[in-house]
């Protein structure tokens, strides 16, 4: 079963990214998740976000393209990125889950993909 | 509105619930052998005394009332399904004694049956801990599924499955013959272990798995002792919570850093858990029967010892070690026994104990990782190490011990 992990982070969280200091605390607990996910073999794909501030919302009403410089939801934790895994159950992807650096500073959700809704949408279940 | 008495009333709800629920749901669902009947019976008693007892006062016997009420809520039930079920005149007999008397404390104390039925054989071992927490100690499957990291849904349909199953089955409440005692109470002695969230003092003292309920299963492992006075293992479970327990303060720096136990200051230790945790292993001593948390009970006194004298006795620990993993082996012991025999005689040594190990149980266990590192790096391995510690980092989930590895690790 595929569950997406959803991270949310705080403002300050997406600045330590670029903090020289916090190399060792930020980016080394991320490369160790990364590098144990792999290793047990539960990583499917997934990518870190840019800040919310580059994000654009894009809505079509009425026949018109309203477009909204910045995030779609309006809050202090926002999405920072978000990663795949295959596990057996959701109790095993809350493992995986509870081990990530975010859900120490900010929130981590998991999310079951919808294999149904996929092979109505693409004509084939999620591999 | 929250009038003082109804705050009084609440209070006095609260504290008789704490002290009396486990009692009550075991006197009811001993006789009744089902569990979920007996809880919901008593949480309509509870909610009863709510409303009762702010108007009419609190009762000289808030247990007795409590048990009287909830035993004619089950009465109530079982008559009303009496249509298709004749068992209602026998359940009437049996619990007779209920009615006989106004004061549960002069009835046996039927704890120890309910415990052993949580943790029967018949019953899923993943279920054991979160029955005995909810039947013993009411409480809820949201706490539970909390503590065991799993989903708060999944966690309430596996325990009305386990109850299921015990009513089902017809699970019996009694104490076994003698000689299967030890082995029954395996189960709750493990059971309760797992609520203290057991991998948190393994001697890589790095990370744990679980929310410990540790002030709940210390609370049920003195229930138990007072239930089986003499059983050794019973009293070695107690020792070793009460020596983990002791250490707590001790874990973090005042702005939250991890402390490993070789550098804890022993005077953060609390004093007289340490005590008490002697005290259960003196009384342990007397059963000459030698097992598992007796010898995990000795590892953690040798570490307390640390107080006194100043140094910790390796030798010793190793000792220890070399004897719980032919008793009861496990991946936390074998990781345990190769940090000791690091520390009594070299890292080298300490790692061929680690590579022993199968390779394919510890791809996911952080403690191995943790250890292997530091013995690495000890080594001068660097690389190695480098690699070791990420590996640990990734499979720690307390923020503070990631940080103290990523330290390490440089």
């Amino acid at each position: 079963m595929l569950y997406a992990v959803l991270i949310y982070e705080g403002p300050q969280d997406f600045d330590r990214r670029e903090d020289e200091a916090e190399q060792v605390n930020y980016t080394g607990a991320w490369q160790a998740w990364h590098k144990a996910i792999v290793e047990a073999g539960v990583f499917v794909g997934g990518a870190p976000l840019q800040r919310p501030e580059t994000g654009t919302t894009v809505r079509q009403r009425d026949s018109k393209r309203l477009i909204q410089d910045g995030p779609y939801a309006n809050t202090k934790e926002q999405l920072g990125g978000f990663t795949l895994l295959e596990c057996p159950s959701l109790d095993a992807a809350l493992e995986w889950a509870a081990r990530c650096p975010a859900a120490a500073y900010g929130a981590v959700e998991l999310r079951p993909i919808a294999p149904e809704v996929h092979k109505r949408v693409t004509g084939e279940y999620p591999k | 509105v929250n009038t003082p008495s109804d705050d009084l009333a609440r209070r006095a709800v609260e504290a008789v619930a704490r002290q009396s629920y486990g009692r009550l749901v075991a006197l009811l669902s001993a006789r009744t052998r089902d569990v979920a009947a007996a809880e919901d019976a008593l949480a309509d008693a509870l909610m009863a005394a709510l409303t009762t007892w702010p108007r009419d006062g609190i009762p000289n016997n808030p247990q007795g009332w409590l048990m009287t009420a909830a035993r004619n809520r089950l009465l109530d039930q079982v008559r009303h399904r009496q249509v298709r079920d004749q068992n209602a005149p026998t359940l009437e007999l049996m619990m007779s004694d209920l009615y006989e008397t106004k004061d549960p404390d002069t009835l046996p104390d039927e704890r120890l049956k309910l415990l052993l039925v949580c943790a029967h054989p018949a019953i899923d071992p993943d279920m054991h801990t979160p029955l005995m927490l909810q039947t013993v100690l009411g409480l809820d499957a949201q706490a539970i599924a909390r503590a065991f990291l799993i989903s708060p849904k999944t966690m309430g349909q596996r325990l009305v499955r386990a109850k299921n199953k015990i009513r089902q089955t017809r699970i019996a409440f009694e104490i076994p013959a003698a000689d299967q005692i030890p082995q029954r109470l395996e189960a709750v002695l493990d059971a309760i272990y797992a609520a203290y969230g057991s991998s948190w003092e393994d001697a890589a003292g790095t990370d744990r798995k679980a929310v410990g309920l540790a002030e709940e299963a210390i609370w049920l492992a003195r229930v138990l002792r007072d239930q089986v006075p003499g059983d050794a293992e019973v009293h070695g479970l107690l020792a070793l919570m009460l020596h983990c327990e002791a250490r707590r303060p001790a874990r973090r720096t005042a702005d939250g850093k991890f402390v490993p136990l070789s550098e804890q200051n022993p005077r953060e230790w609390v004093a007289p858990l340490i005590e008490e945790a002697e005290r259960e292993l003196v009384a342990a001593a007397r059963n000459p029967r030698l097992g598992r948390f007796q010898l995990e009970a000795a590892i953690q006194s040798v570490h307390a010892e640390r107080a006194h004298s100043g140094r910790t006795d390796w030798r010793a620990i190793a000792h220890f070690y070399d004897q719980l993993v032919v008793i009861a082996p496990s991946l936390g012991a074998a990781v345990g026994r190769a940090a000791a025999h690091a520390e009594s005689e070299s890292a080298k040594a300490g790692l061929s104990l680690l590579d022993e190990i199968d390779a394919d149980a510890v791809t996911s266990y952080q403690p191995y990782w943790a250890v292997r590192a530091h013995l690495l790096s000890e080594l001068q391995r660097t690389r190695e190490a480098k690699d070791a510690y990420d590996r640990a980092i990734g499979l720690s989930e307390d923020d503070a011990v990631r940080r103290f590895l990523l330290e390490r690790r440089g």
